[in-house]
């Protein structure tokens, strides 16, 4: 049954931004105001969060090595160990059942009951960890800057791409074309795909480096803060800034509704938009001076704001956030174990290869644009050879006197004048057999400037 | 302040008994589901490959003729039934679920030519070399008896001798007439012993009829002179003839377009022709390797199926140009007579190996009652795999058929002959003066005249 958007709607002057969260949670009903919690774990560092497609299981992973996955529709502890290792961040794969740990040399995936299924070395000492659902394919950047994607499901590396712009940890999946966004230390984001070992687009975004990006579900809007205390909204079609602010951010994150939350210190700030693409402050929240927030995420299909902060983790109340209705068949936040296998079965069998990831998905399926340059068919240029020997065959030939002029010699000049003309065009319709051209030696002396005759190699 | 939030108890989305199906919410917001076109294709690839896996065309053989299969008839008032005749003048009724003979009608002394059987089912007309046209009454009871494997003979309810041998005979839709041929054509009443009327255009043998579904007064016949003539019996002569370069082996009427036919021709092609029309080819069916025996149309009209000399049965769309299925087996040899039944979903072919083989028209096809949910996944692959069949991996999947390596040579060495000609055709037409050499459409190419 279709459910209505939830809201926020101030009475007279009130701002929304002056609301804070103990109001909202008073006025809200008890199902809702329970889902606001704060959880302070204050021993095992900064904490980072993960939530499945259907927002119904929260993944977290503290700093020092704790790991904990909880059901978010009970409320209840699945799972809570201790890995014992540095842990740098954490996603889950397709369903709750397995999850990867970017722990402090490689990579890991657990179970959901904590048995660690595999130790996956190839991808090294991994920052981010994003996974493409559709693909199933686990991409991951490390400190060397290399970008690997994993194929879950066959365990192939299908791309180790050396990006070859240095260490980066801020790394995004655009789940409009599930083409992976890195941020740079220079100011520079890059998009990636598998198949390709150059990034398929550069921007240059900020004046110095980029500290956290995030792409909008539609695919058209992408938010980078950077260090130039700037948060800049791209259009991804015209690759145009569409708006700037000055603020910090050290993470964002767009909501299912495209509302924006940036974290900064202890203090966060969402944006919605106006109409327009016309970002402007919605709500404001402030943890405890102190607490510093490294990770927000959107809770898909829940008003839910998720904050994993220095000293455990946090979840606000953002009315308007997320997607009321949802779709049986495409995520469920409410998931019997039937189903859940089912989906399983069917996402597989319908799993994308690493080649259908392009920038327009839409594409697919298209005519193919015709190249800028027609290659002449045999036929025209049989046709261009014919009309030009015709031209050459006509020209007028100076009359020779003094016995000059004979008829052989005169047939013999005009035989040269056509194979003239035909060795022009021939060079210029010339196929090449495949192989790369030859490379002219430096051989040729006259070409060569005074100084650098002495290197040119005499022909023998 | 106004404030709601998302909050969705538990109680609106699970069922109340554990005998329910779950509930089942539904967004067709296309911003929930990206890169849909790579899906559809890859459920698209899926489900080509699918298709190969589950093509199974190959049904049963029915096994008793002594002798090459000469000829077949279906009525459409009993779907399960299929008559044929033999070269040895052997003619039974086969029961083809059960694919066991129900009835034989022995009788004949030489080949059987033609079967034929009235609309309403109750007769049975077959002809052969013997000169002689037998009447049969056809055992409805024996029909929904299959318990008996082979019925007792029956006796013909009415013999008639004629003059010559008969090649071919057909039956009126909705009437009392057939036509043999032989030397000429002949227009017989059931109740008289003599045929009605006589119609002779040119002196050499006809050798197939069929009377028209539309129009009971009007039948086609196809002679050894390279002709395909067509009579209307209302008049006293034939209407309309037409000459081509090769001879017609069989004809056949489109049930559901009934001015229009298809003619199995000697030169390896089918011809679709207009009956109003026809100094041109509607469309030129290419794909068999040797001549193409027998014909017969879906009964939807959309499709039709050939058998031919080269040992293969193929699948035509009413317009396509090239087979859309091709079904061949080592032990079947030259097809002489196929069949497609009147529920459209079988055919039925029978050969110089004395057997009558079954096959489905549709090889992937799940035969049987289909679960609403099978139907409806069915039918989107079907839908899905048609957006992106032009596109190159499925393209190739799709069109991929096995083919026994004879024919398969055959083709190929076909193919280079046509091009060879093809070019030469090209050359010359270039090194004449334009104009003077006109380009003729292939559908014209293969007909050489129509006589009024």
């Amino acid at each position: 049954m279709p459910t209505e958007r939830g809201y926020l709607e101030p009475e007279g002057l009130e701002k929304t931004y002056r609301f804070q969260q103990d109001s909202i949670v008073q006025e809200v009903d008890i199902l809702s105001s329970r889902k606001a919690f704060d959880m302070i774990l204050p021993l095992l560092g900064p904490y980072t969060i993960g939530y499945t497609k259907n927002g119904r299981y929260m993944l977290v992973g503290g700093r020092k090595g704790h790991l904990a996955m909880m059901d978010m529709l009970n409320m209840e502890l699945i799972k809570e160990f201790q890995v014992r290792e540095t842990v740098r961040d954490v996603a889950f794969l397709h369903n709750e059942q397995l999850f990867a740990v970017a722990q402090k040399k490689y990579a890991y995936i657990y179970d959901r009951d904590g048995k660690e299924i595999h130790c996956i070395k190839e991808h090294g000492k991994s920052l981010k960890l994003q996974f493409l659902e559709k693909h199933f394919l686990l991409a991951s950047i490390n400190s060397f800057g290399q970008l690997h994607y994993q194929d879950i499901s066959t365990g192939e590396m299908v791309a180790n791409i050396r990006t070859g712009l240095g260490r980066t940890d801020v790394m995004r999946v655009n789940p409009y074309n599930a083409v992976i966004g890195l941020g740079h230390a220079g100011g520079k984001v890059t998009m990636w795909k598998p198949t390709c070992v150059k990034p398929l687009v550069t921007m240059l975004c900020h004046h110095g480096p980029v500290t956290a990006i995030a792409f909008d579900r539609s695919g058209h809007l992408m938010a980078t803060a950077g260090v130039d205390r700037k948060i800049k909204l791209w259009d991804l079609r015209k690759y145009e800034v569409i708006n700037s602010y000055a603020a910090r951010a050290e993470s964002l994150d767009f909501s299912q509704k495209g509302l924006l939350a940036c974290s900064n210190g202890s203090q966060l700030e969402i944006f919605r938009d106006t109409g327009g693409q016309d970002y402007k402050i919605y709500m404001k929240h402030r943890m405890v001076k102190g607490y510093q927030v490294g990770t927000v995420l959107f809770r898909p299909y829940e008003d839910i704001l998720g904050i994993g902060h220095s000293m455990g983790l946090s979840s606000i109340l953002v009315p308007g956030s997320g997607e009321p209705n949802f779709d049986t068949f495409v995520e469920n936040p409410i998931e019997t174990s039937k189903q859940r296998r089912e989906k399983e079965v069917q996402s597989l069998l319908s799993k994308l290869q690493p080649e259908t990831i392009m920038l327009n998905p839409n594409m697919i399926a298209t005519v193919r644009p015709s190249r800028k340059k027609e290659k002449k068919t045999k036929k025209e240029i049989e046709d261009e050879v014919e009309d030009v020997v015709e031209a050459a065959k006509n020209t007028e030939m100076k009359k020779k006197t003094k016995g000059r002029s004979k008829a052989s010699k005169r047939a013999k000049k005009r035989e040269e004048e056509v194979l003239k003309a035909k060795r022009q065009l021939m060079e210029q319709y010339k196929e090449s057999d495949g192989r790369p051209e030859k490379k002219q030696r430096v051989s040729d002396e006259v070409e060569l400037p005074k100084a650098l005759q002495r290197f040119a190699k005499s022909r023998q | 302040m106004r404030v709601k939030v998302i909050s969705r108890s538990t109680d609106d989305f699970t069922r109340e008994r554990s005998q329910d199906l779950q509930k089942v919410f539904r967004n067709y917001d296309p911003a929930l589901r990206t890169q849909e076109k790579a899906v559809e294709y890859t459920r698209a690839l899926n489900a080509a490959k699918l298709e190969k896996i589950f093509a199974k065309p190959f049904i049963g053989a029915m096994d008793g003729h002594i002798d090459a299969i000469s000829c077949m008839a279906k009525n459409p008032n009993y779907l399960k039934a299929i008559f044929s005749g033999s070269m040895d003048g052997d003619i039974r009724l086969w029961d083809i679920a059960a694919r066991k003979t129900v009835c034989q009608f022995p009788g004949h002394q030489g080949a059987v030519r033609g079967l034929a059987t009235s609309t309403d089912g109750d007769l049975l007309v077959s002809c052969g070399v013997d000169c002689t046209v037998r009447m049969w009454k056809v055992p409805m009871l024996k029909m929904v008896d299959t318990n008996d494997a082979i019925g007792d003979a029956s006796q013909p309810s009415a013999i008639y001798t004629w003059k010559h041998a008969f090649w071919g005979v057909d039956h009126q839709w909705d009437g009392n007439l057939f036509a043999t041929v032989g030397a000429q054509v002949d227009v017989w009443d059931q109740n008289r012993s003599e045929p009605v009327s006589s119609f002779e255009w040119g002196k050499d043998t006809v050798l197939s009829v069929r009377f028209n579904p539309g129009e009971p007064d009007v039948l086609i016949t196809s002679a050894s002179d390279r002709s395909i003539t067509l009579y209307d019996l209302r008049m006293s002569s034939p209407a309309r003839k037409l000459i081509m370069k090769t001879r017609c082996n069989s004809i056949c009427w489109n049930p559901r377009e009934p001015m229009n036919f298809t003619a199995a021709n000697e030169d390896t092609n089918c011809y679709s022709f207009d009956a109003r029309k026809l100094d041109e080819a509607r469309v030129v069916h290419k794909g068999h390797v040797s001549a193409v025996m027998d014909i017969d149309y879906s009964p939807t009209g959309r499709e039709f199926v050939t058998g031919s000399y080269d040992r293969t049965i193929r699948i035509f769309q009413y317009n396509g140009d090239h087979s859309r299925e091709i079904y061949h087996t080592k032990r079947m040899q030259r097809v002489f007579c196929v069949k497609y039944t009147y529920d459209g979903t079988y055919l039925v072919s029978g050969s110089d190996d004395t057997n009558l083989r079954l096959w489905k028209s549709k090889a992937s096809e799940q035969l049987g009652v289909l679960l609403p949910r099978e139907r409806r996944k069915q039918e989107y692959l079907d839908a899905v795999k048609e957006r992106y069949k032009h596109l190159p991996e499925v393209k190739r999947i799709v069109r991929h058929r096995h083919l026994p390596k004879p024919i398969y040579k055959a083709a190929n060495l076909r193919r280079t002959i046509i091009e060879a000609e093809n070019r030469k055709e090209e050359r010359r037409r270039a090194h004449r003066a334009p104009g003077s050499m006109p380009e003729q459409p292939f559908r014209k190419r293969r007909i050489i005249k129509e006589i009024e």
